[in-house]
């Protein structure tokens, strides 16, 4: 396999003072791979995707990503002006609460043709049917372009964030509990729509969660954390089906059958 | 401005102030700021605003950077929404002919600083001259983001894409770009910089001005400038391109059909006309067609 | 040397496979499932699994699929042409001799996406950049071999009755024409005339050159389709 990985994570560590966010991970991210992070809340996480998605600068460690015209770089390595970039073009981050990921003072067509004005777009003409075009892709109502984030309901307004985010047609998409928060049949409709895009787009994702659910259904690869390690890693289902570490059986146990 | 060498405590009208009113540290110090400012055309430079005899909003930062600049050879002028005559305008002027033993005019070209609230005068301005604009809010960039130091960094960062936001919205909700004052330009491909709340009309005299433009706000605490023939662009999209005003009717007392027009109601029954908004433009048109008339 | 390197007939080699669960939640009880498992199977060959409940004929099969994690032992299979190994593969690895080689059938839809059922089937098509409408095509003559309604379709089959979701599920899983296929009981519970339609799909993939694992209860089932048989004894004692 002659494929060169699209990030590349290598004993990471975040520390708040002497307390552990996370330490020493390391994995690699292949194109069109979905990987999902698992753990309870306090488990490092979130910290490890704020680290890897250019958010928290780690302690130690690198995060290496495959850049479209630069070759693989450090991200923490680059400037800061290119790393924002990086954020606004080739990657994507969805929030879990859909308001820190939206402008909700401006329309649902201004949140989404944002990206695209951001890197130089000045056609107003075209930037608005982009953004109805990714409106039809998430599945909103085109004809509710001009409302604004507030009028949309939970699960809406997590789409609009989404469409935002796919308008640059970005290649690596962050997502903190994607669908945490929504109601159960509001979360299952938006997790079949988050499947079908990841896969028409083959985008990789790396998606954080405490919903075994949510990875069961849309990541090929798990990373188990706990107090800041991983204490697990492997093919999704072999993970949840044949747990290995005691904390793990615990996690899979400990919730209804998914 | 040479106030240096102008020790006036023996000079009249003096009441225990320094001259022009703020000490020559303070002057100093804006000087400084001011220097940055033209260094880097649009950049806001903050400086430590001080408390004037007056309230905010009425041209505290305009006045400071006057008072920094100005010396006793100077012609001044002030005008507020291009009338020399309102309170404003006159107080400005007094303060000045007070504190800066300045002589004061109302003609934009023998000015030589023409302090300003919300407009730029219809006379073209020219090399040597100064035009200090009094600025409420200086941030582009304020409407979306609150925090400073957000806003420093999308400015070190040229993070602009968000301005464009504000003009779609205008398009979406009103099917044209509805910003009519304080429209936002860049300056010099670098910086997006707000020209105060002067009608979009007066931008096209900010690109390539041969005077000198300084800005000042005094609340917010910054000062920033434009020198003179600075490359200056409102912001548009290439299939909304920005316009500026235009009247059917024209100016009612001078008849002029090329400047700033402000709406007046004349009486209770819907009366209105449309007159300049320079006055002084319009009283120099007037007297010309008086000369005319005269020698006719 | 293995033997499947020597001769290319040999889809699958396992060589002394072993599997125990440790149950961390009991004390670190282990269960030894499985323990030297050596079988191989050939194209063409269907090798049912026999042996008495919890000898661990589904632990097996679910190892083959790197589903459950062995502990020692290798499981050899031939993936575009070449004998590689599971035991150890990184999970883009076995994901990829899962799209291409390996294929499940379960008598349970696991994790079902709200997808409309058509969409569901074409998927491991679509997914071999196989062109839509030959996908389509294909997906549809399957579904109509497998007696599933047209009007179910084009709905998502979280809504269907058992049988018609375990049908959904074989379709899906048999569409493609994978060169290894483990069988976990697919004809269970189904009726004789759909239970005929599916043995019919597992003979004529066997006749086509498939390798075959397979777990079958009913004797009926397992003597339609076995060219061979391999036998699990009880493991269960503790270590």
């Amino acid at each position: 396999m002659t494929e060169i990985p699209l990030l590349e994570v290598e004993s990471l560590t975040r520390r708040y003072g002497r307390r552990i966010g996370c330490q020493d991970v390391a994995f690699t991210l292949w194109p069109g791979e979905v990987l999902g992070i698992v753990g309870e809340s306090g488990s490092g996480k979130t910290t490890l995707l704020n680290c890897l998605s250019g958010q928290l600068p780690p302690s130690e460690g690198r995060v290496s990503y495959l850049t479209r015209d630069r070759g693989a770089v450090d991200i923490w390595e680059i400037s800061e002006a290119q790393r924002r970039l990086l954020l606004r073009t080739d990657w994507g981050l969805v929030h879990q609460t859909p308001s820190e990921g939206l402008r909700m003072g401006v329309s649902a067509g201004a949140n989404v043709g944002e990206r695209l004005m951001a890197v130089g777009a000045r056609n107003y003409g075209e930037i608005r049917t982009e953004a109805l075009h990714w409106l039809d892709a998430l599945e909103v109502d085109r004809g509710r372009v001009d409302e604004f984030p507030d009028a949309f309901s939970g699960g809406m307004r997590q789409r609009l964030q989404i469409a935002r985010n796919l308008v640059t047609r970005p290649r690596l998409v962050f997502m903190d509990e994607p669908t945490g928060g929504l109601d159960v049949s509001v979360q299952a409709r938006l997790l079949d729509l988050i499947r079908r895009l990841v896969s028409e787009l083959s985008l990789s994702c790396v998606i954080v969660t405490h919903d075994l659910g949510v990875v069961r259904l849309l990541a090929h690869r798990l990373l188990v954390m706990r107090q800041g390690e991983v204490v697990e890693a492997g093919l999704t289902d072999q993970v949840l089906d044949d747990p290995q570490h005691p904390y793990t059986q615990m996690l899979v146990s400990s919730i209804l059958p998914v | 401005m040479n106030a240096e060498s102008l020790e006036g405590e023996d000079r009249p009208g003096h009441t225990g102030y320094n001259y022009a009113y703020l000490d020559e540290q303070t002057k100093r110090m804006l000087r400084r700021a001011l220097l940055k400012a033209v260094a880097i055309p649009g950049y806001q430079v903050p400086f430590a605003s001080r408390e004037m005899p007056m309230p905010y909003g009425w041209g505290t930062g305009g006045v400071q950077v006057t008072a920094s600049i100005i010396g006793p050879s100077d012609v001044l002028k002030v005008i507020d929404q291009g009338a020399d005559d309102t309170t404003n305008a006159v107080s400005i002027r007094k303060f000045f002919a007070n504190t800066a033993q300045v002589t004061t005019t109302t003609s934009s070209e023998r000015a030589t600083i023409i302090q300003t609230r919300h407009r730029v005068p219809e006379t073209a301005l020219s090399d040597g001259q100064i035009l200090v604009y009094q600025v409420p809010i200086p941030e582009p960039l304020r409407w979306l983001e609150a925090r400073e130091s957000e806003t420093r960094k999308m400015h070190a960062l040229r993070e602009y894409g968000v301005m464009h936001v504000s003009l779609y919205e205008d398009i979406a909700h009103h099917g044209r770009i509805a910003k009519s004052y304080d429209y936002p330009v860049l300056v010099e491909d670098a910086y997006i910089m707000r020209p105060s709340p002067i009608p979009k009309f007066d931008n096209p005299k900010l690109d390539n001005c041969p005077a000198l433009q300084l800005f000042g706000a005094g609340r917010e605490r910054r000062v920033y400038a434009l020198p003179p023939y600075t490359r200056v662009v409102s912001l548009d999209f290439e299939d909304h391109p920005f316009d500026v005003e235009t009247w059917e009717e024209s100016c009612a007392i001078c008849g002029a059909q090329d400047s700033f027009l402000d709406e007046v109601v004349t009486d209770d029954k819907g009366g209105r006309m449309h007159v300049c908004s320079d006055t002084e433009y319009c009283n120099k048109r007037l007297a010309a067609q008086g000369r005319q008339e005269a020698t006719a | 040397m293995t033997a499947i390197s020597q001769d290319p007939s040999i889809m699958m080699e396992v060589k002394d496979l072993a599997k125990t669960f440790t149950l961390h939640a009991q004390g670190g009880t282990e269960i030894r499932a499985l323990r030297g498992i050596d079988l191989e199977v050939r194209k063409g060959e269907c090798l049912v699994l026999a042996g008495p409940s919890g000898a661990g004929k589904s632990t097996l099969l679910r190892c083959l699929y790197g589903n459950y994690l062995p502990q020692a032992g290798s499981i050899l299979i031939r993936h575009e042409g070449e004998p590689t190994e599971m035991i150890g593969a990184e999970p883009r690895s076995i994901l990829a001799m899962r799209r291409r080689t390996l294929g499940f059938v379960s008598q349970f839809l696991r994790a079902i996406p709200r997808v409309p059922t058509l969409e569901l089937v074409m998927e491991p098509l679509l997914s071999q950049t196989v062109p839509k409408d030959e996908a389509e095509s294909r997906s549809v003559s399957i579904l109509r071999h497998l007696n599933v309604p047209e009007h179910l379709w084009g709905l998502a089959p979280a809504t269907f009755s058992g049988g018609e979701q375990q049908r959904v599920n074989i379709a899906r899983a048999m569409i493609f024409e994978y060169p290894i296929m483990l069988l976990d009981e697919p004809t269970a519970s189904l009726d004789q005339e759909n239970r005929e339609a599916v043995l019919d799909l597992i003979a004529s993939a066997r006749d086509r050159g498939a390798a075959m694992i397979g777990i079958f209860h009913d004797q009926g089932a397992r003597e339609a389709v076995a060219t061979g048989v391999f036998t699990l004894s009880s493991r269960k004692e503790a270590a």
